[in-house]
């Protein structure tokens, strides 16, 4: 009852919406916009945003590790009080950067800015919607993540330096102020962005589902919606579920940070002081983080693995390999995800047999893993390979997945963790696994969807030399990190000058900043080929990679509701790339069977007696209905 | 290794002479009428680069591996150090093949597949035999190192062997405090985080007799070897993680929580100098759990030794009590004549009292 009330809502909404269309001011249309395309180019702009600042961050504490003589007076004018007389970088405010660095990467750029611009982008436009379910709450989960994020710039300019504690935040460092000057006020602000930003992916998340679920257009059945919305859809489950317990854990933090209950406190004595908590646990913490932790891996991972599917599928001109299968990983990958979270915790005390149990079921990620890396390879083979930047962007990141992956299976292993825990041989897998891959697919998403985005073409040879840049100064930074982390350096120091055994590899921490920096700046071209062809870009074609799916039927630059007219029903899958017998090398879902006679199988024969029935649905199309 | 980061820069700067020089087409583009038609340029180009990075990422990865290889996993010191060590290069042997084989797939693929004009893909949607292949192998290989794994875990975390050598290692910020149960009676004696002051840097609770022959050491753990040792490890404020990186051992420091892990030291110290060659090599324990501003420096000694010296070294030091006499005041009174034994006679007067700041309390023992 209430579901279809919503509609009628969403209905009327539209229609308002349609009849004031010209009357909409400057604010209406680009800044509290309903619209889910603003919406996800508002995502997408502060996503990069935030991006330049993480990367920046990183470039910083690089210089801090792998030129540690230099002298960064000439940071002073930007960093002030945080650079020493003598030109080093304050302890405290390394731990800041490195903490800020991963807050930024994961939540800000990898989470709002992947899922929030593509899940938001892509999601109507290609299960054939006019908007999403709820514009409203669309544009309230960008307007709190713009809250979040406007707190945690605002923690960055403060005297005592944004939170520190890492981006875990383990309590009770991150709990108690007089531990490390980034646990004041610091601290606070974070926990205060990162609950609005919790708030902000729920109201995103409900909406990504109920779209995917209610607003399918004609004959747009789930074995025909490409891999980008399945991989968005479970996405969006897996934030739904895992995202209230970091909120809840967030929440138990401050209460102990401010009204003195003990939840993950306990036998604490700091400068000079008893503290009175008992009872408390930081292990507990520890398991409500990861419960969202460990999802948060491929709620980062598993759009980008999406649109990747999408990219290769479109300029390899094949059907992607074993559709059903790509799809069954994915939920057995989300499925996998929920209970693997104490891999993270093999050596904080944590019972050994829970240990054992979480060792298989982490290493059984491997399998779906295994699946969905073969079928890319095997889309490849005997393709038609048209190298755009957004397919080097994909095929990079298979490689990048693979790579990084395969050593999460030594991580996996308890045993080998006992060493390799909290060093760099972690840091350099979880960066090739998750932040190289899950930047690639942006990058690939980016590159592909540019054209419907702003009706222009990024130029092509730019993000080809973007993408080469970059995926050899990914492998330049992250394999001699692996070397590095075998040796046993932990992670988060400093500086190495302290211990015998990580007072060498002098010049293979050199080669890695400079391979970080390099690679920084392979993104100013990025940046540039981005913001120049917003405005001079070359017009694009309506359908320029010659795809399959719904959204290259809409018109080049699509207005409110996306199709002018009626919405296009849907008869076959989005993959019927370079059918044997078919004129052009693609026919798009909205082409019936019964006008590809001379290329349909047999079965395919027997779709056609639906067709009708299809064409006489018009149940979603928000506009039609009271027309 | 500059001569590599030149190069390195040097191929960049060329790169960078491409990018503007290609710019400038970029701006003469702009003004071209628009077509329908996009063609993506540079596909030889960028097939053949999959195949320059395919060659030139094996010969660096290769000599990056051998360059670095003096530096990994530094010699193991103890028993089950060599077992996961052997397990790490076993598994890493194995996972090597699927990285080699994807890797050179995913390259060669995509340079043989390369755009043709006139040519069409293959139409190839599935094939469930050939999933099922690669799903199996994986899961098989995988079974393996869950067995061989599970098995080292459960060996490694078992319970210590009673005969073990007990020593408790409190992280706080930023250093580590061992304590050692004392030649008498060889138990650690009770501890409370309320006792914790300036002197009693661990909070031992000097109502518990076991405690009375405790000692403790701020910047050095000595170990006996070839004799399983169980480490009892606290933390006093935040978490911290105790690493010793040449006996293979972690695990981390929780208030209010203790843990625990053994593990048998089969080399001393000066074995590893005279194989290492290094005759200033030393142990060492360090923090891996983020601590505050001194995380990176919170540096302990380890010494291993022979049985002999280790005994004879943990009976010169001197007791808790013996340090800071005017503690004796904490002692219960049916336990005062037990505890006066552990204190050296002359200490007991109070005018000697000079060791510890507490001379107020020492006054009082009267």
């Amino acid at each position: 009852m209430s579901a279809i009330e919503g509609l009628e809502t969403a209905q009327h909404h539209a229609d308002e919406h349609e009849h004031h269309h010209e009357a909409q001011n400057f604010w209406q249309k680009y800044i509290f916009c309903e619209d889910h395309k603003v919406i996800a180019k508002q995502y997408l702009i502060t996503g990069i945003l935030w991006a330049v600042i993480g990367i920046t961050m990183s470039v910083i504490f690089r210089i801090q590790l792998g030129l540690p003589d230099s002298n960064l007076s000439w940071l002073k004018p930007v960093l002030g009080g945080w650079i020493s007389d003598a030109g080093k970088l304050d302890p405290n405010f390394y731990l800041a950067l490195v903490t800020m660095h991963g807050t930024i990467m994961v939540f800000f750029v990898l989470t709002a800015g992947l899922s929030g611009t593509f899940s938001n982008f892509l999601i109507p436009l290609q299960i054939g919607a006019r908007d999403m379910a709820s514009g409203f709450m669309n544009m309230l989960s960008y307007w709190f993540f713009f809250l979040a994020s406007v707190i945690m710039f605002a923690s960055l300019f403060l005297q005592s330096g944004p939170a520190a504690g890492g981006w875990v935040i383990y309590p009770p460092l991150s709990a108690l102020p007089q531990a490390h000057p980034g646990s004041g006020m610091g601290m606070t602000l974070w926990l205060a962005s990162m609950a609005f930003f919790i708030v902000s992916q729920l109201l995103g998340g409900i909406n990504y589902i109920t779209t995917v679920i209610n607003l399918r257009t004609r004959g747009m059945s789930f074995d025909k919606l490409p891999l980008t919305i399945w991989s968005f859809l479970i996405t969006a489950v897996l934030g739904l579920i895992s995202f209230p317990v970091l909120l809840s854990s967030v929440l138990l933090l401050i209460f102990d940070r401010h009204f003195g209950t003990s939840f993950y406190l306990s036998d604490i004595y700091i400068n000079g002081e008893a503290l009175p908590n008992v009872g408390g646990s930081p292990i507990l913490f520890q398991h409500l983080f990861w419960f969202l932790g460990h999802p948060e891996v491929y709620i980062v991972l598993l759009p980008g693995l999406g649109i990747t599917s999408e990219v290769i599928a479109t300029n390899a001109r094949k059907p992607i390999f074993g559709y059903r299968a790509m799809i069954a990983s994915m939920l057995g990958i989300a499925f996998l995800a929920f209970i693997v979270w104490a891999h993270h915790m093999f050596v904080t005390g944590m019972n050994p047999f829970l240990g054992s149990v979480f060792m298989f079921l982490t290493l059984i990620i491997a399998v779906p893993s295994a699946v969905k890396g073969f079928n890319y390879i095997t889309t490849l083979w005997k393709g038609n390979i048209v190298f755009t930047p957004g397919m080097l962007f994909s095929i990079g990141l298979v490689s990048l997945f693979v790579s990084g992956g395969l050593t999460g299976i030594i991580l996996g292993n308890s045993a080998l963790d006992i060493q390799l825990h909290d060093t760099y041989f972690v840091v350099a897998h979880f960066h090739l696994v998750m932040g190289a891959a899950s930047a690639f697919g942006l990058f690939a998403g980016v590159y592909h969807w540019f054209p419907k985005m702003f009706g222009r073409m990024m130029n092509t040879t730019l993000g080809q030399i973007h993408f080469w840049l970059t995926f050899i100064g990914i492998y330049m930074v992250f394999i001699p990190m692996h070397y590095v982390g075998i040796a046993g350096f932990p992670r988060r120091y400093y500086q190495f000058t302290s211990y015998d055994f990580t007072h060498k590899y002098m010049d293979m921490n050199m080669f890695i900043s400079i391979a970080a920096i390099l690679s920084f700046l392979a993104q100013f071209i990025f940046l540039w080929n981005f913001f120049y062809s917003i405005f001079k870009g070359k017009r694009s074609p309506q359908n320029p990679w010659r795809s399959n799916t719904l959204e290259w039927t809409a018109p080049v630059v699509p207005g409110h509701g996306n199709w002018e007219g009626e919405i296009p029903a849907v008869y076959r899958w989005s993959y019927d790339y370079s059918k044997p017998g078919a004129k052009e090398d693609f026919i798009p879902q909205n082409i019936p069977y019964s006008q590809t006679l001379e290329s349909n199988f047999p079965h395919e024969n027997e779709l056609i007696a639906q067709e009708k029935a299809i064409e006489s649905q018009n149940f979603n199309d928000q506009f039609k209905a009271s027309h | 290794m500059y001569i590599i980061i030149a190069l390195v820069a040097l191929v960049f700067v060329v790169l960078v002479g491409v990018v503007i020089a290609r710019l400038q087409n970029v701006v003469k583009g702009i003004n071209k009428t628009d077509s329908n038609e996009v063609r993506t340029p540079g596909n030889k180009v960028n097939g053949a680069m999959f195949i320059v990075i395919l060659v030139f990422g094996a010969i660096s990865i290769t000599w990056s591996y051998l360059h670095a290889r003096e530096f990994f996993l530094p010699e193991a010191s103890s028993i089950h150090g060599r077992r996961t060590d052997d397990l790490f290069w076993f598994s890493m042997g194995i996972l090597t093949i699927p990285f080699i084989l994807v890797n050179f797939l995913i390259f060669f693929f995509a340079w043989k597949y390369q755009h043709k004009k006139n040519h069409r893909a293959t139409f190839y949607p599935e094939n469930h035999r050939l999933e099922l292949i690669w799903t199996i192998v994986p899961a098989v290989v995988m079974a393996l190192l869950v067995f061989t794994g599970w098995k080292a875990w459960s060996d490694i975390t078992s319970d210590a062997p009673r005969d073990a050598e007990v020593i408790e290692i409190t992280g706080k910020q930023f250093n580590w405090i061992a304590r050692y149960s004392g030649v008498s009676d060889n138990k650690l004696g009770n501890y409370n985080f309320k006792l914790i002051d300036a002197q009693n840097e661990v909070g031992i609770d000097l109502s518990d007799e076991n405690s009375f022959d405790d000692f403790t050491n701020p910047s050095e753990m000595h170990i006996p070897v070839n004799r399983p040792v169980l480490l009892k490890i606290r933390a006093r404020d935040v978490l911290h993680s105790v690493f010793i990186p040449h006996m293979r051992v972690k695990m981390d420091a929780v208030p209010g929580m203790p843990t625990k892990f053994w593990f048998v030291a089969d080399k001393t110290t000066a074995d590893m100098r005279a194989e290492t060659g290094n005759s200033k090599f030393d142990y060492e324990i360090a923090c891996t759990e983020v601590c505050g501003q001194g995380h990176f420096s919170m540096k302990m000694r380890l010494v291993v030794e022979d049985e002999a010296s280790y005994k004879k070294w943990c009976a010169e030091q001197s007791t808790f009590l013996q340090t800071y006499p005017e503690y004796l005041a904490k002692v219960p009174e049916n336990l005062k004549a037990k505890a006066m034994k552990y204190v050296p006679a002359e200490a007991a007067a109070p005018a000697d009292s000079t060791s510890g700041g507490g001379v107020g309390t020492s006054t009082s023992l009267r």
